[in-house]
């Protein structure tokens, strides 16, 4: 069966979306008309368990997490090439499986390097 | 109705990435560049390349979006700190993006016209043509990707390695 | 038989002849607007509610059983209870952000909802790259995320938001590369290409080695995902209170709580779908017979028991491992998650390629 794909299709994406910001905005402001409203310097502090609050919360991390980030982008965009090919596989037979073989031995070099460089390893 | 979905897009577009320019605060500017990605993936759908645009969200609103957010928050955003240009600084950099816009439109202004937008094709942009054409006709540049990938690997592995020492 | 799709054409088709074409399609999507909200929020209530139980069974206690018929009514009376409560924003907030990140990561979770096949014939939106769809609307809400816990400026909120990310994030690949294992199987990423596809069995069956090597890796990754114990470190709340969302309060709470439980579903959703045929009722091959019975039970049923019974297993998890460091949560996806559902990928590819599934 052929399916027609026009971009017509991607309407319902659109309502749902409107639905979604109506349903999101109506309980925030209904709640914010509903709730009671008693304001103090000293509730309305950031929380730290109670003990007064230390500078505030713009503080800088670990570096990992960025590296990790940054792998994860890497990784997503190869995983993005393996769909067309996931879907097409039959028809590509053993060109395709040659051509993804060569890709993912080059990927698992790079993820062999970088787990050989102890780029992961958490101090 | 295309017509009108596409000036709202190219509108908002346009608004939002005036607005990732203008606002203050870098982590309101993200917000608004995934706003400018999402116009953008608005457009792949109009062009009938639904799979380009779900992978410009993923990519770009999704992935890189997120490194953007770790970067920012890396950088220490007090407001005492921030440093302030010099009016030098800013003039100069007023010329050099002045003359890109001067370039950019001397360029487009006498570039052919480039046909009809929609693709002669209807089904040129989905997932199963596209694959076709990429693993058939595009082997070798995919093959090539993956070395850049590699590359991109090794690149952040020594940039993250650095900072530990 | 009655079934929910008869019950949707009629609808339709009385709405046609009712009204203009134009109305009736108006009023359609007003109608599924309603339902999906209202579905929303009967989940969040169910979800919770069965998520007390099964915790209180776990652990030799009764659960809420004050409020209503055995306590059923409990999550509405903490649902009015966190509408009438004051919405606080801190003061060093960045208020913009603070207020905006709900929406984000709510409508993220709503978006989600359109592609799911409910019963035979009943999906909201049957696009054509379903699968990929889903994975982009889930990668947004990891933005939401990160921008409660920054907006709050609350070292808290800043911390978990950081470890959320991070794991929402790592653990994305294994689920994508999980949900490639059907894909290649199946030929297609359009969600109802690949439940017609397991019409003569489910993947997790006709796959056999490697769709259940996939299957295990894709519960363990959406479990890290949608950030339940034992992966649960980013609201951790011995250690960081409550993690990114410790400044929210009143509905703004409510909707991350929401959110949350409502992704429970939606990827519990999508395992079935993906790995256990969806609405599609227990065929085996060519057994005629047996196929016709398994037909007697209702499509919505046989989607909604699948769904609810990962629920039930991710829930148990909970109660079953403790909870792990952000260094081994790291680790065990780098390290053996990715390793693995890359070399599965490769096992399903020769497997595909031999014809060696049913």
């Amino acid at each position: 069966m052929q399916h027609q794909d026009l971009p017509s299709d991607y309407f319902p994406m659109v309502i749902q979306f409107i639905v979604a910001v109506g349903f999101i905005a109506t309980t925030m402001v209904a709640t914010h008309l509903l709730g009671p409203k008693r304001k103090s310097k000293i509730k309305l502090e950031s929380f730290e368990c109670g003990i007064e609050s230390q500078g505030n919360a713009r503080i800088p991390f670990s570096i990992k997490y960025f590296l990790v980030a940054i792998l994860f982008v890497l990784f997503d965009v190869e995983v993005i090439f393996m769909y067309p090919w996931a879907v097409n596989f039959k028809e590509l037979g053993t060109t395709g499986i040659a051509e993804m073989f060569v890709f993912m031995v080059l990927l698992l070099t790079g993820f062999y390097y970088i787990i050989k460089k102890g780029a992961l390893k958490w101090e | 109705m295309t017509l009108s979905i596409f000036y709202f897009l190219s509108f908002l577009a346009i608004l939002s990435a005036l607005m990732v320019v203008v606002s203050k605060n870098p982590i309101h500017s993200v917000l608004y560049l995934i706003i400018t990605f999402f116009a953008i993936a608005g457009h792949y759908v109009l062009l009938n390349a639904q799979f380009l645009a779900a992978v410009h969200v993923i990519v770009y609103a999704g992935a890189i979006m997120v490194l953007f957010l770790y970067v920012i928050m890396m950088l220490n955003l007090n407001a005492e700190v921030e440093p302030h240009k010099s009016v030098w600084l800013k003039s100069a950099a007023t010329v050099a993006g002045g003359t890109l816009m001067v370039v950019l439109v001397g360029a487009l202004r006498t570039s052919a016209s480039v046909g009809s937008p929609l693709p002669a094709d209807a089904n040129i942009g989905l997932i199963k043509t596209l694959g076709k054409t990429l693993y058939k006709d595009f082997m070798l540049p995919f093959e090539i990707s993956s070395i850049l990938f590699l590359a991109a690997m090794v690149g952040a592995v020594m940039l993250g390695k650095k900072e530990t020492k | 038989m009655l079934s929910i799709a008869g019950i949707a054409n009629s609808i339709h088709q009385w709405l046609n002849e009712t009204f203009s074409s134009g109305w009736a399609t108006l009023l359609e999507f007003v109608l599924v607007g309603i339902l999906v909200i209202s579905f929303f929020a009967f989940l969040g209530l169910v979800l919770v509610f069965m998520e007390r139980k099964v915790s209180a069974y776990m652990q030799l206690r009764v659960g809420p059983n004050r409020v209503g018929y055995k306590g059923l009514a409990q999550t509405l009376a903490d649902t009015i209870k966190l509408v009438v409560k004051e919405g606080l924003t801190p003061d060093g907030a960045d208020k913009f952000l603070f207020n905006f990140a709900p929406f984000l990561v709510l409508i993220a979770s709503m978006l989600l909802m359109a592609p799911i096949a409910f019963a035979k014939d009943f999906q909201i939106w049957d696009i054509n790259i379903g699968v990929l769809y889903i994975t982009a609307i889930s990668s947004i809400s990891v933005i939401g995320v990160l921008m409660a816990g920054w907006s709050s400026n609350n070292k808290y909120s800043l911390l978990g938001a950081m470890r959320s990310g991070a794991q929402i994030v790592s653990y994305e690949l294994s689920a994508g590369l999980a949900i490639m294992t059907i894909v290649i199987l199946a030929g297609s990423i359009r969600l109802s290409d690949i439940i017609a596809s397991q019409e003569n069995g489910w993947w997790i069956f006709k796959g056999h080695i490697p769709a259940i090597i996939a299957f295990v890796i894709y519960i363990i990754a959406v479990t890290a995902e949608t950030n339940r114990a034992p992966f649960d470190l980013a609201e951790a709340e011995s250690e960081l209170t409550a993690g990114f969302h410790t400044e929210y309060s009143g509905m703004k709470f409510a909707l991350f709580f929401l959110s949350e439980y409502v992704n429970i579903f939606i990827v519990c959703a999508i395992g079935a779908t993906l790995f256990l045929g969806g609405w599609m009722p227990l065929h085996i091959g060519h057994w005629e017979g047996f196929n016709h019975i398994m037909d007697f039970i209702p499509s919505s049923l046989w989607f909604m028991g699948k769904t609810f019974f990962l629920i039930f297993l991710i829930m148990w998890f909970r109660w079953t491992f403790p909870r792990l460091r952000i260094d081994q949560l790291l680790n065990l996806e780098w390290k053996y998650l990715l390793p693995i559902s890359l070399f599965n990928l490769l096992l399903v590819t020769f497997i595909a390629l031999m014809g060696w599934y049913f």
